[in-house]
C-alpha cells in the first residue's frame, strides 16, 4: 500500500560545529571598548587566567547558521504532524505565545529590579495563579517549580511539612504500578519509601487494596487522572476519604488535565495538591525536551507551606510577600520559569473558559476515535471508557514476533512520530496514544490507516517492521554500543 | 543448558560449588530477559564489591542492566568474596554469550554450605521459569 | 466522526464520569480574545516594567547582548515543537546540537562529561551534592557563605529531606574570598561535598585549587558553582570534582527569573552517578555516525525510586540557546567578551570605595552608607542601580553588589559613579592597575 503522508526527498548532510571550524574564523562582532582595556593576569591574578579554549568553535555567521538550519531539517515536529505520544499532549505551540514572550519589558526584566518597576511581571504570575485555581478547583497555587517532576517534588514535600507540624511526617507514599518514573523517583528524593498499589483487572486503582495499604504510616498517595490508561479513576472520590480518614493526603499528578479542564476539577474531588504540567496541557513548546512549567496547586490547609515568596496585593499594587515562617522554602531560585508562565497565560486567554472547554472535548473525542477505529486490529486490554488517550497492547503482533517498538519504528515511515512505546508497565507491550485536540480528521485518518496498514504488513512481511525505520536519513541507531562504550562528547581524531 | 550440578534462585541467580567455594552469575533466562547487556556493577550496600567482603545471602551484589532495564543481582548464598569477575567492565556482552560459564560474576567462600539446599535444581529452575511466561 | 465513536454528540464521551465529579457551571474565566488584544495586554504589561533602564544589576541574573542568530535558530519550528529525543531516527538535529553542547560545556569548564541540562544553577548545585553524597556514601556538606543566597535556600530543601546536615562556612571580611582557614576547622572525615562558588556571590574569584585540596585530605569532593557563564572565557577551569552552572549569561533572557539552563559536568569516573540526560554518539545499521540518549538506566523512567534524581523535563531549548551563542562568540569571541566585561567593571570600580580586595570578574561590591537611597536617585537618571546586600547579608547592609557588563555604557558608569561619590564613597586615590 503506497505510504501517503511522506515521501523522500534529499536532505543535507553536516559536520559537527569542531569538525568545521577553521582558527580565525568568527561569527561575532564586538563593540570597541569605550573604557581602557585591563591586563587580565593583572587584574585577576596569572594563575586565575585560562588559555585559550582547545577545541572551541570557530565558524563564520554563514556556517553557523547553515549548520543549525541544516540539522534542524533531520528533525520531525508538531509543526510537522501529529505526535501519538500518550501522556505527553503534544498539541500546537501557538506562535503568538513566542512573540509575547519576547515583549522587551518582560524578557530583559531582572528579578532583583525594584517591585515598582516589576508591576507587569508580577500581573502576569498573578492572573495565570488566578485562572489556574479556576481551572483547577484548588485554593492556592506556587508557579516556582520548573517542570512536572520538580513539581512533584514541591508537592510532596508540601506533605512532609504538614505532616511534620501535625507531629510525624511518616514514612511511605504509595504509588499506582501504572504510575510515570517521575513519581516513585520524586518519593525517593524527599524522603519518603515507596510501596507499590496495584491496579485492578479494569485498570483502576483497586479501592481494596488501598484500604489495606493505608496507615497511620502513609503520607499519602500519588495518582494520575485519568490514570495512565487514560480512564478515569471513578471512586477516586472514595479514596481521597480512605486517605483523609487516616490523616494522609492525596496527590495528583495532573500530566493528563488535558482530559479533564472545564470537564471536571481535582479541587472538587478531593485533591490536597497537584502539580500541571505548562509544557502539555497549557502549550508551551516542549523544544527537544524543556523548557516546562510545574505550578503546583494546593487546598487551604497546606497554602502556609508553599514555597516563598508569595504574591500579594498592598497599597494597589502587587509586591512579594517573604514573610512566611511555614514554608518549605525555595526550590529553585528567584521566581518559577516566568517564559513559560507568559506562555500559558497567553494560550488561556487566547481560548478563554469556552475554548478550554471545547478543546477538552475535541481531544477526547479524538482519542475515541482512534479507539474505535484500531480496535479491530490491535488489543486493547482495559476496556473501561477511555478519554484523552488509549492504550493498545502488542499481544497479538507479539505472537508474530513483531513487538510495540517494531510497530513504532514502523511507524516512522508512514511519516508519523511514534506512539509512547511500553508504558505504562501494567500493558504487555504497550502503544499509548494521545492524539490531543489539535489534530484534524484528515491528520488522523492517515494516522489510522497507517497504523492499520502496519498491522497488515506484520502479517504479510513482518521482517519490514521488524527492521524499520527504512526511509529515515538515520536507520536504527545502536544503543547497546552507546550504552557500552559511552562516547559523551567530541574529540578530535588522532592523526 | 542449565547444568546439574548447578543450584538456582527464583531471581535468576546461580551457583556452582566446588569444595568451599561458590561460583555465582546469573541464568541464561535472565540474560534473555535483559537483552543486550551494556554494564555490570559490583556494589554492597554503597561499598564497591570486592575481596574480602562478607556478603549475606538474599542481599544485593549488585545490578546488570541492558538499555532499556536494570535488574539487580541478589547472592544465593552467603560468604566471603574471593574473586569478582574483572572481564565483564569491558565486555559485558559477554554474560549474553556464555551467563553460565565465562561470564560468571563473583566467587565466594562459602560460610554456610547447609544454605544450599534453599535452592532450585536445574530441573526445578526449568519448570519454575516455564510457569513464569 | 461521532457516528464512528457511536455517540450523537461529543457530550455523551463524558456519560461515564461519576456526576459528583462533574463541574457544572462554565469555567469563569474571561472569554477568549484575538491575537491582537493578547499582544496588547503583553506589551502594555511590558510596559508597566523598567523599559529603557541602563542596569547595574547582576546578582546571578546577567544582562549580556543576545546575539541576532539565537532566537533565529531557535525559533525553527523543528527546535521549537520538537519533542525529547527518545526517537533517535528522528530526532538527530536536536541530538546533534545537545552532543555539541555537552562538549562545548567539557571545553570550558575542563571536565569530562556534561549533561543535557538541569533546570538552573540552583538546582544544578543541589543536584551535585546529591551527586556527591552518593559518591562518597557520606552526608555532610560543607557550603560557602558566599555562595549565591538563594543557590543556598534551594540547596537547603533539597538536602534536609535526605537527611544531610549542611554547616557554613564564612567569608574572609578583607578580601571578600571563602574562608579557607573557617573551612579547614570545620571539615571533617563525615563530608561529602564542600561547595564554593567561583565567582562567588560578591564577584570575587575563589581559590578552587586550594579549596579542592582541603576537601580531598579529608575524602570529601569539591563542589564548584558558577553564576556567571562568561567569566569561563577568562577564568582558569576550575580543580573541581563536579561543576555546576548557570548559562543564563549565554544569550538567555534574564526573564524575570527563568527559564534559565543549568548545566552539571564532571568527571569520566563519576559520570554513572551524574543526573539528567545524557546523549551519546554510536551508529546506525548503515554504519552512518548517529547520536542516541544514553545510559538511561540512571533515569526515573527505568530506575523509579533508585534513579540518581528525578529529572525528567530539562531545559533543551534553553541550552540550544546557549549552544548558538558560543557557536556564534567562538573560542576567540568568548575570550574577547570576558575581556570587555573586565574591562567595564574595572572602569566602573575605579571610581568607588570597594568593599573586598580579592581579584573579581564583573560584580564587586562598594561600601556606602545608603545603597536604597543611592538607587532611588539612580532611577531618577533612568539607571537600575546594585543590589544593596543587607537583605541577604545583615552585616553588609552598608554594601552594594554592582556589575557591569560588555553592554554597560561609560556615561551610564559614569553617572553610578557620580551618585555614589555625591554619598562619599568616592575612591580616595585612583586604583592602580
Amino acid at each position: 500500500m503506497p505510504i501517503k503522508k511522506v515521501r523522500s526527498h534529499i536532505s543535507p548532510n553536516e559536520a559537527l560545529l569542531f569538525e568545521r571550524s577553521s582558527p580565525g574564523k568568527k561569527a561575532y562582532q564586538l563593540p570597541d571598548l569605550d573604557v581602557p582595556a585591563v591586563d587580565p593576569r593583572a587584574t585577576l591574578g596569572a594563575e586565575n587566567v585560562r588559555a585559550e579554549i582547545e577545541g572551541f568553535p570557530e565558524v563564520s555567521e554563514v556556517e553557523a547558521i547553515r549548520h543549525f538550519t541544516r540539522l534542524s531539517t533531520w528533525n520531525y515536529a508538531i509543526d510537522h504532524g501529529m505526535y501519538p505520544l500518550g501522556s505527553c499532549t503534544m498539541k500546537y505551540n501557538p506562535r503568538v505565545n513566542e512573540l509575547v514572550a519576547r515583549t522587551e519589558g518582560l524578557a530583559w526584566a531582572h528579578p532583583y529590579q525594584p517591585e515598582s518597576l516589576s508591576q507587569g511581571a508580577l500581573e502576569v504570575m498573578a492572573q495565570l495563579e488566578s485562572a489556574l485555581l479556576e481551572i483547577t478547583g484548588m485554593d492556592a497555587v506556587t508557579l516556582q517549580p520548573a517542570a512536572g517532576a520538580h513539581g512533584e517534588l514541591t508537592g510532596i514535600l508540601l506533605i512532609r511539612a504538614l505532616l511534620e507540624q501535625e507531629g510525624n511526617p511518616r514514612r511511605k507514599i504509595l504509588i499506582p504500578d501504572s504510575a510515570h518514573g517521575t513519581n516513585p523517583a520524586t518519593a525517593a528524593i524527599a524522603g519518603y519509601v515507596v510501596e507499590n498499589i496495584r491496579s485492578d483487572e479494569r485498570g483502576l486503582l483497586d479501592l481494596a487494596a488501598l484500604e489495606q495499604s493505608v496507615t497511620e504510616d502513609v503520607a499519602g498517595l500519588m495518582i494520575t487522572n485519568p490514570n495512565t490508561l487514560g480512564v478515569f479513576e471513578s471512586r477516586i472520590i472514595a479514596a481521597a476519604e480512605v486517605l483523609h480518614r487516616k490523616g494522609a493526603l492525596l496527590y495528583m499528578d495532573g500530566a493528563n488535565m488535558n482530559a479533564l479542564v472545564g470537564i471536571a476539577r481535582p479541587g472538587d474531588f478531593g485533591v490536597d495538591v497537584m502539580h500541571l504540567n505548562l509544557h502539555k496541557t497549557f502549550s508551551t513548546p516542549h523544544g527537544g525536551g524543556g523548557p516546562g512549567g510545574g505550578p503546583v496547586a494546593v487546598k487551604k490547609h497546606l497554602e502556609p507551606f508553599l514555597p516563598v515568596p508569595r504574591l500579594k496585593r498592598a497599597n494597589d499594587a502587587w509586591a512579594f510577600d517573604y514573610d512566611r515562617p511555614l514554608s518549605i522554602g525555595k526550590v529553585k531560585a528567584f521566581y518559577g520559569n516566568f517564559g513559560v508562565l507568559v506562555r500559558a497565560l497567553a494560550y488561556i486567554m487566547a481560548h478563554g473558559g469556552n475554548g478550554l472547554r471545547a478543546a477538552t472535548m475535541d481531544a477526547v473525542l479524538n482519542a475515541n476515535y482512534i479507539r474505535k477505529k484500531l480496535e479491530p486490529f490491535f488489543d486493547l486490554p482495559y476496556t473501561l471508557p477511555n478519554m484523552h488517550e488509549v492504550v493498545f497492547s502488542d499481544e497479538r503482533q507479539a505472537r508474530l514476533g513483531v513487538r510495540t517498538g517494531d510497530i513504532a519504528k514502523r511507524l516512522i515511515d508512514y511519516g508519523f512520530h511514534p506512539y509512547t512505546v511500553s508504558f505504562p508497565l501494567i500493558v504487555h507491550g504497550a502503544m499509548m496514544i494521545e492524539p490531543t485536540e489539535t489534530e484534524g480528521k484528515l491528520e488522523l485518518d492517515l494516522f489510522i490507516d497507517a497504523m492499520i496498514s502496519i498491522a497488515k504488513e506484520i502479517e504479510t512481511e513482518p521482517e519490514t517492521v521488524k527492521t524499520a525505520p527504512h526511509a529515515t536519513r538515520t536507520s536504527r541507531v545502536d544503543e547497546v554500543k552507546a550504552a557500552r562504550k559511552p562516547v559523551l562528547k567530541w574529540a578530535p581524531a588522532r592523526a | 543448558m542449565y547444568p546439574e550440578e548447578y543450584r538456582y534462585t527464583k531471581e535468576h541467580e546461580w551457583v556452582h560449588v566446588e569444595g568451599d567455594t561458590g561460583t555465582i552469575g546469573i541464568t541464561d533466562h535472565a540474560q534473555h530477559e535483559l537483552g543486550d547487556i551494556v554494564y555490570v556493577d559490583f556494589k554492597y550496600g554503597r561499598e564497591t564489591l570486592k575481596a574480602g567482603q562478607r556478603v549475606d545471602q538474599g542481599k544485593t551484589i549488585g545490578s546488570v542492566e541492558s538499555v532499556k532495564a536494570v535488574s539487580d543481582i541478589y547472592s544465593p548464598v552467603s560468604g566471603d568474596v574471593v574473586e569478582v569477575n574483572g572481564a565483564l567492565a569491558e565486555a559485558p556482552e559477554k554474560l549474553n554469550a556464555d551467563p553460565h560459564g565465562e561470564a560468571w560474576l563473583v566467587k565466594i567462600r562459602l560460610t554456610d554450605p547447609g544454605e544450599l539446599a534453599n535452592l532450585l535444581s536445574a530441573a526445578d529452575y526449568q519448570t519454575y521459569i516455564g510457569a513464569e511466561k | 466522526m461521532l457516528e464512528a465513536c457511536g455517540v450523537e454528540s461529543p457530550e455523551d464521551l463524558f456519560a461515564h464520569l461519576p456526576e459528583a465529579v462533574r463541574l457544572k457551571r462554565p469555567l469563569q474565566l474571561p472569554p477568549g480574545i484575538s491575537e491582537y488584544e493578547i499582544v496588547d495586554y503583553f506589551r502594555r504589561r511590558g510596559d508597566e516594567n523598567a523599559n529603557g533602564y541602563a542596569t547595574f544589576l547582576g546578582a546571578g541574573v546577567y544582562a549580556h547582548y543576545r546575539p541576532v542568530l539565537v532566537d533565529t535558530v531557535v525559533s525553527r519550528g523543528e527546535f521549537l515543537t520538537s519533542y525529547t529525543p527518545y526517537q533517535a531516527e528522528i530526532s538527530q538535529g536536536t541530538l546533534t546540537t545537545i552532543f555539541e553542547f555537552q562538549t562545548m560545556i567539557c571545553q570550558l569548564t575542563g571536565m569530562d562529561v556534561a549533561n543535557a541540562s538541569m533546570y538552573d544553577g540552583s538546582t544544578a548545585l543541589a543536584e551535585a551534592a546529591l551527586m556527591a553524597a552518593r559518591l562518597t556514601s557520606k552526608g555532610g556538606l560543607l557550603v560557602a557563605r558566599s555562595v549565591h543566597p538563594e543557590y543556598q535556600e534551594v540547596l537547603q530543601t533539597y538536602a534536609k529531606n535526605q537527611g544531610m546536615p549542611i554547616t557554613e562556612f564564612d567569608y574572609d571580611a578583607g578580601t571578600g574570598a571563602a574562608d579557607l582557614d573557617d573551612l579547614e576547622r570545620k571539615l571533617n572525615d563525615l563530608t561529602a561535598a564542600v561547595i564554593v562558588q567561583s565567582p562567588n556571590f560578591f564577584g570575587v574569584v575563589e581559590d578552587v585549587k586550594r579549596a579542592a585540596a582541603i576537601a580531598h585530605r579529608r575524602g570529601a569532593l569539591l563542589v564548584m558553582g558558577f553564576a556567571e557563564a562568561v567569566s569561563l572565557g577568562i577564568l582558569e577551569p576550575p580543580a573541581a570534582d563536579i561543576v555546576a552552572g548557570e548559562l543564563q549569561s549565554f544569550a538567555i533572557s534574564p526573564s524575570y527569573g527563568g527559564p534559565y539552563a543549568g548545566i552539571i559536568a564532571t568527571r569520566e569516573k563519576f559520570a554513572r552517578q551524574m543526573p539528567g540526560r545524557l546523549v551519546g554518539e554510536t551508529t546506525d545499521t548503515r554504519g552512518n555516525r548517529a547520536f542516541c540518549l544514553t545510559m538511561a538506566t540512571r533515569e526515573q523512567h527505568i530506575r523509579r525510586e533508585k534513579a540518581t534524581s528525578n529529572i525528567c523535563t530539562n531545559q533543551a531549548l534553553i541550552a540550544l540557546m546557549a549552544t548558538v551563542f558560543m557557536t556564534v562568540y567562538g573560542k576567540q569571541g568568548l575570550r574577547e567578551l570576558a575581556e570587555q566585561n573586565l574591562a567595564k567593571a574595572h572602569y566602573l570600580a575605579g571610581k568607588l570605595k570597594l568593599r573586598f580586595s580579592g581579584p573579581f570578574f564583573n560584580e564587586f561590591v562598594v561600601s556606602t552608607a545608603q545603597p536604597e537611597a543611592i538607587n532611588a536617585e539612580l532611577l531618577n537618571r533612568k539607571i537600575i542601580g546594585g543590589l544593596p546586600l543587607g537583605r541577604f547579608y545583615p552585616e553588609l547592609s552598608d554594601a552594594m553588589l554592582l556589575c557591569a557588563t560588555e553592554m554597560s555604557r561609560r556615561d551610564d558608569m559614569d553617572n553610578v559613579g557620580q551618585a555614589l561619590s555625591l554619598r562619599g564613597t568616592l575612591s580616595p586615590a585612583p586604583r592602580s592597575a
